[in-house]
C-alpha cells in the first residue's frame, strides 16, 4: 500500500505542520552525516549547496566536466512565483489552482500547494544570489505572462532564465566546494544504487575518463537526474540527458510514477533533415506576442507574406478566444498536429505552423520586440537561416519534459527508504501536463526548500548503522555493473548505439507521442522487446571500458531507454482516458479535446519492476481533490 | 558537399597525438557541424575504428560543453556562435578543415578534442558567488537594481564557460572569463559587500591556474559566442585597483596558492601576476 505521507490539517498549514513535526539534527552532529546528491541541475545543485550550508557532509556527482553544464541551463522563458507584483489578482491559492488545473487533475494537491507556497521564497533567494532578472526602470522586478494562466507572474532573465538560475545555484555550490563542505565528483556517472537492509546507502559510479568503477557509501542518497524525453531520440533535451539513474533505482525497487505523462512542447524549430540530432525549443514566451496560424487551404504553396489575411486560420485564437495563443502546452501541441494532419502544415515537410510577429512589430516597434526576444530570433536564424523579423517563424511540437518519474511521497522520498528524488526526476507536482515556467519553480523548490527539510528529518528519525564502501553489498552491486558493461563491449555486432536509439525513438514518437491508440501501443509493445533483443545481440561498441568511450556511455544509456520505453507504453495502454499530455484517441470530446475519466483514473500509477520483459505490477495512489473541484478543463 | 577533415587524435592525456585525415561525403547545408561529426563517427564505428571524442550536450549554444578550433579559430569563426550551432551552410564543397582541441596549458587534453577545463571552476570557487545561504534572504523587491546595472550584470552573466577566450588568446589568458563573472556580481548592489575580496581572490586564482595575462589582442572578444566585451577586462582591472586601494578594517585575505607550477618542470616559471607583486 502506498503511503504518500500527506500531513494532516488544512492545506495552507500542511507544510508548516509537516516541518514542525520533523526531527532535527544538532548542528554539531551534521558533519558526521553524509549525503550523496546525484545531478547538478537546479534541484541537485540547490540541494547540495543548501545541505552543505547546513553543515552536512555532501558528495555531489555529475557526468559533466563541471556542474554548470546541466540541462536546466537551457530553460529559456521564466520562473513562476505567486508574488502578485502586478497587482492583477495573483495569490498562492491561484498559482496552486492554475497548476492543478493545468496538470489536468492528475497531481497531488498537497504537493502543488506547497510548491505555490514556496515559489515566492525562490525569487527572494535567487535575487539575493545575484541572478540578473529583468527589471523595470524603477529598479523593481519585471514580470510577463505564460501559457495556461491569466496573470503575469513569470520572472525572467531575457530568454536565458534557466541559465541564470542555474548559475546562481552553481555559484552557491562552488562556494561550498571551495570551502570543503561539498566534495564534487565530475565526469562521474551513476550506474547503480546500493541497498543495505532495504535502505539506499550508496551508489556505484563510473569515472568517464578512466572507466574505473567506484563505490560511495552515505546515509542517504538524493537523485536529481532530470527527465527522460530522450527516449524519443529527437527531443529538446541535451544529448546526454538520460534515464539511467532513475531506471536503475526502479530496478532496485523504486516505483515509477506515471511514465506515460510526457510533455510535447508546442514551439520548437521543425525537423529539417534526416541527420538531425536534436530539436531546438523556441521559448513559449514567444506566444505572448506571436500569433499562430496556418493557411486555410490545404496544399498552400504561396509564401507566408503572400497569403492574405482572410485566407489565414489563426486557429488558436478562433478555437480558444479567452486564452488564444496562450493555451496550455498540451492543447497548443495537439492543435498544431491536427492542422498539419489535415494537410495545412507549412514548410518543406509539411510539419510546421507559423508563429508570426508582424502584428507585434507593428504594435510595439522593432526595438521592443528585439529587446524582449532578440536572442530567440538569433537562435532561429542561426539554425534555419531565416530572419523572423521579416518572415514568420515555423514551429512544430517536440518532446520536451517528462511529468512522470520516480514515485515519491510528500517528503520526496521514493519507495526505497533513504532514496530521495527531486526535480524532473520525480513524478510529483505537474500531473499530466506541466505549465510553462513551472519546471524551474519545482526544481528550485525541491532543491532549496523541500529536500533540505525532509532529508535531515529522515537522518534524524532513522536508525542507520554505519556502512563502508567495501561492504559486500557494494562489491556485489559493483560486480553486476561491471558485468553489464563488459556484456555491452563483448557483443561486437554490426549496429551502432545511435542506430538503435533512432529506431526506438521513432517508434515511441509515433505510437506513444502526441496521440496514442490501443492499436499503436500494442504494436510498439510487440516491437520493443524484439529491438531490445537485437540490441543485446547486434550492438557494436568500439574501444574498451578503460578509457573515455562516448559510444559505451551512449550504449549503456540506450539499454535503459529500451526498458523504460516498454513501461511507458504499458502505462499509456492501461490509462484508457485522455488527460493533459496523454491523449488517447479513443477518449475525446465531440470537439476533439482530451476527455478524462475520473471515475476510473483519478489515480497516479506507480509501477513495480518485475524483471526484463516481465509484466510490471500496478500500484495506485488515489487522488483526492478537496480544494480544486474536478472539472473538465476549458480554455475557450 | 564533400569535405576533408584533419582531426587531432590523441588517445589519452599522456599519449602522443597526431592529425588524422578523413573524407566526409554527402553533407547537407542544414546539418550542424556536430551532426557532420556524428555522421563521420557512424562511419568510423562501421569501420571498427574508434569514433572521435568531442564534447557537446545541449546543442543549442548555452551549456558551454562544446568547442574546438576549426582552422585555428575557436568555434569556427561565425560571430556569436558555438560550434554546436554552426551550420554546414557556411562551408564549401571541397573545403579542408583542421580540427584541434583548445590549446592552453591550463586545459590539458583528455582525449581527441576533449580538454579539462576545471581550472575555470576553481576561479569561481575563489570568489565567483554572493554568499546568501538559503533562507536568509530579504524580499526580492527590497533590493532595487537600476535597469542599466541589471543589464550590464546580465551581459556579463551570459558567459557559458566554454573556454574559447582562453583558446583564442596568444597568452592563454582567462581574463575575459574572470572579468565577466566579476562584472556580473560587482555591478549589482547584492555584490557590493564582497566586492573587493571577490576581485582579489579571483584574480589570484586565475594567476595560479597557469593562465597568462591580457595584452589587449582582443581575440577573446572576437570568438566569444556570447559576445562578452573586452571592456569588462578594463572593469576588472579598475576593480582590482579599487580593492588594493581601499582601506579595510581587516586587510583583505590573499588566498593560498592553490596550484603552484611544479618544481621539476623546466618549462614552467612562476607567473608574474599581480598578486605575487603585492
Amino acid at each position: 500500500m502506498l503511503d504518500a505521507r500527506i500531513p494532516s490539517g488544512p492545506i495552507e498549514q500542511k507544510w508548516d505542520n509537516c516541518r514542525y513535526a520533523m526531527k532535527l539534527v544538532n548542528p554539531a552532529n551534521r558533519r558526521k552525516r553524509s549525503i550523496i546528491v546525484v545531478g547538478t541541475g537546479l534541484a541537485g545543485a540547490a540541494a547540495a549547496a543548501t545541505l552543505g550550508q547546513q553543515g552536512y557532509h555532501v558528495n555531489c556527482f555529475s557526468y559533466h566536466d563541471t556542474p554548470r553544464r546541466a540541462h536546466s541551463i537551457a530553460a529559456q522563458g521564466g520562473i513562476n512565483a505567486a508574488k502578485n507584483y502586478r497587482n492583477d489578482g495573483d495569490s498562492v491559492l491561484r498559482l496552486f489552482k492554475d497548476t492543478v488545473k493545468g496538470g489536468d487533475f492528475r497531481s497531488r494537491e498537497a504537493n502543488v500547494y506547497r510548491l505555490a507556497e514556496v515559489s515566492a521564497n525562490i525569487i527572494d533567494q535567487c535575487v539575493a544570489q545575484g541572478v540578473p532578472f529583468a527589471r523595470e526602470y524603477g529598479g523593481l522586478l519585471d514580470n510577463r505572462s505564460f501559457g495556461g494562466v491569466q496573470v503575469e507572474r513569470t520572472f525572467y532573465a531575457r530568454g536565458q532564465t534557466g541559465q541564470q538560475l542555474l548559475l546562481g545555484a552553481y555559484q552557491a555550490l562552488e562556494e561550498q566546494i571551495g570551502s570543503g563542505r561539498v566534495t564534487m565528483h565530475f565526469r562521474s556517472e551513476l550506474l547503480d544504487i546500493v541497498l543495505v537492509d532495504g535502505r539506499a546507502r550508496g551508489i556505484v559510479t563510473r569515472d568517464l575518463v578512466t572507466g574505473q568503477l567506484d563505490c560511495h557509501a552515505a546515509d542517504v542518497v538524493v537523485l536529481a537526474t532530470g527527465g527522460y524525453s530522450n527516449v524519443f531520440y529527437l527531443s529538446t533535451n541535451a544529448k546526454a540527458s538520460n534515464c539511467t539513474a532513475i531506471w536503475r533505482a526502479h530496478r532496485r525497487g523504486a516505483l515509477f510514477g506515471n511514465p506515460c505523462f510526457t510533455q510535447i512542447h508546442p514551439t520548437c524549430i521543425p525537423l529539417s533533415n534526416e541527420h538531425q540530432s536534436k530539436l531546438t525549443l523556441m521559448s513559449e514566451s514567444l506566444r505572448n506576442d506571436g500569433r499562430v496560424w496556418v493557411p486555410k487551404r490545404k496544399g498552400e504553396t504561396r509564401a507566408a507574406r503572400d497569403i492574405p489575411e482572410n485566407e489565414r486560420d489563426y486557429y488558436l485564437e478562433n478555437r480558444y478566444p479567452s486564452f488564444g495563443n496562450l493555451v496550455p502546452r498540451d492543447v497548443a501541441s495537439r492543435n498544431a498536429k491536427d492542422v498539419c494532419d489535415e494537410g495545412r502544415g507549412v514548410g518543406p515537410r509539411g510539419q510546421g505552423v507559423y508563429l508570426d510577429f508582424a502584428d507585434a512589430i507593428h504594435r510595439l516597434g522593432l526595438q521592443t520586440v528585439r529587446e524582449k526576444y532578440g536572442n530567440l530570433f538569433d537562435i532561429y536564424q542561426r539554425i534555419t537561416g531565416d530572419d523572423a523579423y521579416q518572415v514568420p517563424m515555423r514551429i512544430y511540437p517536440a518532446p520536451h519534459y517528462t511529468m512522470g518519474g520516480l514515485w515519491v511521497d510528500y517528503h520526496l522520498m521514493s519507495t526505497i527508504p533513504g532514496l530521495f528524488v527531486g526535480g524532473e526526476a520525480n513524478f510529483s507536482d505537474h500531473g499530466a501536463n506541466r505549465l510553462g515556467a513551472s519546471a524551474l519553480m519545482q526544481g528550485l523548490a525541491d532543491g532549496y526548500f523541500v529536500l533540505p527539510a525532509t532529508v535531515p528529518d529522515y537522518l534524524a528519525s532513522s536508525n542507520l548503522d554505519s556502512v563502508s564502501a567495501s561492504d559486500s553489498a557494494f562489491t556485489a552491486t559493483k560486480a553486476e555493473v561491471n558485468d553489464r558493461i563488459h556484456k555491452l563491449l563483448a557483443i561486437n555486432g554490426k549496429r551502432s548505439p545511435d542506430s538503435f536509439h533512432k529506431e526506438l525513438g521513432t517508434m515511441v514518437w509515433n505510437e506513444c507521442g502526441m496521440a496514442r491508440s490501443d492499436e499503436g501501443l500494442r504494436k510498439a509493445l510487440a516491437r520493443i522487446p524484439e529491438l531490445r533483443d537485437e540490441f543485446w545481440s547486434n550492438l557494436r561498441v568500439v574501444g574498451t571500458g578503460e578509457e573515455l568511450n562516448q559510444s559505451l556511455e551512449k550504449a549503456n544509456r540506450i539499454s535503459d531507454f529500451l526498458e523504460l520505453a516498454e513501461l511507458m507504453c504499458i502505462d499509456a495502454l492501461n490509462r484508457t482516458e485522455s488527460c493533459g499530455g496523454h491523449f488517447r484517441v479513443e477518449s475525446q470530446t465531440t470537439d476533439g479535446e482530451a476527455k478524462r475519466d475520473d471515475a476510473n483514473f483519478a489515480y497516479s500509477a506507480a509501477w513495480e519492476w518485475k524483471g526484463v520483459g516481465q509484466a510490471p505490477d500496478l500500484h495506485k495512489e488515489p487522488l483526492v481533490f478537496e480544494h480544486v473541484p474536478l472539472s473538465q478543463r476549458s480554455y475557450k | 558537399m564533400n569535405l576533408t577533415l584533419k582531426v587531432w587524435r590523441q588517445q589519452s592525456a599522456n599519449a602522443p597525438g597526431n592529425f588524422a585525415s578523413y573524407e566526409v561525403r554527402d553533407i547537407t547545408p542544414d546539418m550542424s557541424f556536430l551532426e557532420m561529426l556524428d555522421a563521420l563517427n557512424e562511419d568510423l564505428i562501421n569501420r571498427q575504428e574508434p569514433p572521435i571524442a568531442f564534447e557537446h550536450d545541449c546543442r543549442e549554444g548555452i551549456c558551454g560543453s562544446c568547442g574546438f578550433l576549426i582552422n585555428g579559430v575557436a568555434h569556427g569563426g561565425q560571430s556569436g556562435t558555438t560550434v554546436c550551432q554552426l551550420a554546414m551552410r557556411f562551408f564549401k564543397d571541397g573545403d579542408t578543415l583542421t580540427l584541434e582541441p583548445w590549446r592552453a596549458r591550463a586545459f590539458p587534453v583528455i582525449r581527441d578534442l576533449v580538454v579539462n577545463r576545471s581550472a575555470l571552476d576553481r576561479i569561481i570557487q575563489a570568489g565567483g558567488f554572493i554568499s546568501a545561504p538559503t533562507g536568509s534572504t530579504p524580499p526580492a523587491n527590497a533590493i532595487l537594481v537600476a535597469k542599466e546595472d541589471a543589464d550590464t550584470a546580465f551581459d556579463a552573466a551570459a558567459c557559458i564557460g566554454c573556454g574559447a577566450c582562453v583558446a583564442a588568446c596568444p597568452n592563454a589568458s582567462a581574463m575575459l572569463f574572470t572579468s565577466a563573472k566579476i562584472t556580473h556580481l560587482n555591478s549589482l548592489p547584492q555584490g557590493q559587500p564582497q566586492r573587493d575580496q571577490r576581485t582579489l581572490s579571483m584574480v589570484v586564482a586565475m594567476s595560479n591556474e597557469h593562465f597568462g595575462s591580457c595584452t589587449n589582442h582582443g581575440e577573446c572578444e572576437a570568438v566569444c559566442p556570447k559576445r562578452i566585451p573586452l571592456e569588462f577586462i578594463g572593469k576588472m582591472n579598475r576593480d582590482l585597483i579599487r580593492a588594493l586601494g581601499h582601506n579595510h578594517r581587516e586587510p583583505l585575505v590573499i588566498p593560498a596558492v592553490v596550484q603552484m607550477p611544479s618544481a621539476d618542470d623546466p618549462h614552467e616559471k612562476p607567473h608574474e601576476g599581480v598578486p605575487l607583486q603585492l
